[in-house]
């Protein structure tokens, strides 16, 4: 059966620090309708926490650009999120998304966004150019389980 | 000593610095939580850092920075360092970064 799409949003936002957390509880606010369990709600927040960190610390370093987030939800219960920024961009995606890498030392990252990313979300995209950007796509099948009768 | 500043209580007891971490730690957050701890170590030089996160409501790969940082800190100072009051879903992402090889830490929640 193809899949419908429900429900979306958008939102765009500077990328300052404190919009992490703004970013995190837009999207739980749009996960509530569909009844998410504790522990999908705590991955999905933590995979965009981790996805709009990267815009202020990677993309916009130094400066404010503007953070896009789009979020669609279908009727087979997967949630889409996409976190868009036009800022640096990425010269090598697969380097990028190792295990502990970083290029901010001295801010003490982890390197383990991408990680963080991968493993509470079913499915990660990564796309970016140089100069003009990247987009993150993070894709969660909720549980049919809690679905909403 | 006592110090409070939004998301860490800091007191010394004895030779022991501790740290109590609540909230959401974010890359925003994690920057005071940072500078307040750093700051205390320098000035009480204590034998032991306990980091006690078991007030944390919500933690990303900037956490993981966080008590990365302060381990690495403290071993190079000759500090004892651990982390207690550490709940299933906060260990879940020390155990992804593993950390469970290199920093003590327990999962039971802590009762202050």
């Amino acid at each position: 059966m193809k899949k419908i799409c429900e429900n979306a949003m958008k939102a765009e936002f500077p990328s300052l620090s404190q919009n992490e957390a703004l970013a995190r509880a837009l999207a739980s606010s749009f996960l509530m309708q569909l009844n998410p369990t504790v522990s999908e709600l705590a991955d999905i927040k933590c995979a965009v926490s981790e996805a709009v960190t990267n815009c202020t610390v990677h993309a916009y370093r130094d400066t404010v650009g503007t953070v896009i987030m789009t979020m669609k939800s279908y009727s087979d219960r997967s949630v889409r999120i996409e976190i868009k920024d036009r800022g640096c961009g990425i010269e090598d995606i697969s380097t990028a998304m190792q295990p502990l890498f970083t290029t901010d030392r001295q801010g003490e990252r982890s390197g383990l966004g991408f990680t963080v990313m991968e493993s509470f979300c079913d499915k990660i995209r990564v796309t970016s150019k140089p100069k003009k950007g990247t987009k993150v796509t993070l894709i969660k099948n909720l549980s049919k389980l809690y679905a909403s009768t | 000593m006592d110090f409070e500043n939004g998301n860490v209580k800091l007191t010394v007891t004895g030779d022991t610095l501790c740290a109590y971490i609540s909230g959401e730690i974010d890359h925003h957050s994690a920057k005071t939580i940072r500078e307040a701890i750093d700051s205390a170590l320098t000035s009480y030089s204590p034998d032991a850092l306990i980091l006690d996160v078991s007030e944390i409501s919500f933690m990303d790969s900037s956490g993981l920075g966080l008590v990365l940082g302060r381990y690495t800190k403290a071993s190079e100072a000759g500090i004892s360092f651990s982390v207690t009051g550490v709940s299933e879903r906060t260990k879940r992402l020390f155990d992804m970064a593993g950390l469970d090889r290199i920093i003590d830490y327990d999962n039971k929640e802590k009762k202050r």
